[in-house]
């Protein structure tokens, strides 16, 4: 199915949770921030929380900035 | 006497020693902004949050592991923001990210070539953002009375700039500066226009609680060595606010006694 991940289209496996995505994509243990169609998604639900298709999935982390 | 070392600076009741706030943007890389911030002896040090690269190598180091959020208080900022709705957005973004942190820099850019502060976007989004129940550091113009209004709202810092973003044109108003400073409960911080260390020590010694910095060190040809001068500049600044400096006179003043001379 296919997911729009930080502002990209991606093609991922149906039946994905978050937390199968964060994984995939080398964010298991990482500080980063997920939103999903601009709700902010606490990480205490990573685990269940499902992928749908056509969600629109913002992961952000902290960079240098002044 | 005024004890010398019995001097904090306190943000939404929080202690620090440190004057000297610290960006870590447009450094060389990691091991440069860990050593400038070290040598700033900064305490509270900004970052911006943005989207991870998908696809890149995920055990390259990251910001926050040279500085770790359990030694720096972090102050996630909005920079790049042109709304209040993004500048809100990034923020509770941000507090997910550090745990439920709420200090934050506030900034609404008005548009690019100045990145002067859109100071109607940036009340719409301080009113909403302490509302959620944030603490807001607050960058604005040097305009005191948009400065006045912004700690009505309950802004817990005011951060008016001296200069645009990264000009390093110094201090251009003291006389708003100091009207803001003069008026304002809340820390006052100059963020942004700094250029060397004198610009840092004219705000300090105006009675400015802080300085926000990040192009005048991490572009200097030495940023470390920089990251050293401003810690100085600042320190010598408050010092010499606190210890109240002469009047101007127009004429000479002998140092030494008149009475006793020779001849």
């Amino acid at each position: 199915m296919k997911i729009t991940l930080n502002g990209e289209v991606h093609d991922i496996a149906e039946q994905s949770t978050l937390e199968h995505l964060l994984a995939a994509n080398g964010f298991a243990d990482k500080r980063v921030a997920v939103e999903i169609n601009r709700q902010i998604i606490p990480r205490s639900v990573y685990r269940e929380r499902e992928i749908k298709a056509g969600d629109r999935i913002e992961i952000v982390h902290a960079i240098g900035g002044g | 006497m005024t004890q010398i070392a019995d001097d904090t600076l306190v943000i939404a009741g929080r202690h620090y020693r440190s004057r000297l706030l610290t960006g870590t943007g447009k450094f060389k890389d990691l091991e440069e902004t860990r050593r400038a911030t070290e040598a700033a002896e900064a305490e509270i040090v900004t970052v911006a949050i943005r989207r991870t690269n998908i696809g890149q190598d995920p055990a390259q180091p990251n910001l926050l592991d040279v500085l770790p959020p359990d030694r720096y208080t972090i102050l996630p900022n909005t920079a790049g923001c042109y709304t209040a709705d993004d500048a809100v957005r990034t923020l509770q973004l941000a507090r997910e990210l550090l745990d439920g942190h709420k200090l934050v820099k506030l900034e609404v850019l008005g548009d690019p070539r100045t990145l002067f502060p859109d100071v109607v976007q940036t009340l719409d989004a301080a009113e909403r953002l302490v509302a959620d129940g944030f603490e807001v550091m607050v960058y604005t113009s040097d305009d005191p009375l948009l400065a006045r209004r912004l700690e009505q709202i309950g802004c817990v810092a005011i951060m008016p700039l001296a200069a645009p973003i990264g000009s390093g044109l110094g201090i251009q108003n003291r006389y708003n500066l100091l009207e803001i400073v003069e008026n304002a409960k809340v820390p006052v911080l100059v963020d942004a226009g700094v250029g060397t260390a004198s610009d840092a020590a004219i705000a300090m010694e105006l009675g400015c609680d802080g300085v926000l910095m990040n192009t005048a060190i991490a572009g200097a040809r030495d940023p470390v060595l920089m990251a050293h001068a401003m810690k100085l500049a600042i320190q010598a600044g408050r010092a010499a606010f606190r210890a109240g400096r002469i009047p101007r006179k127009r004429y000479a003043s002998a140092s030494s006694p008149i009475d006793g001379t020779i001849g």
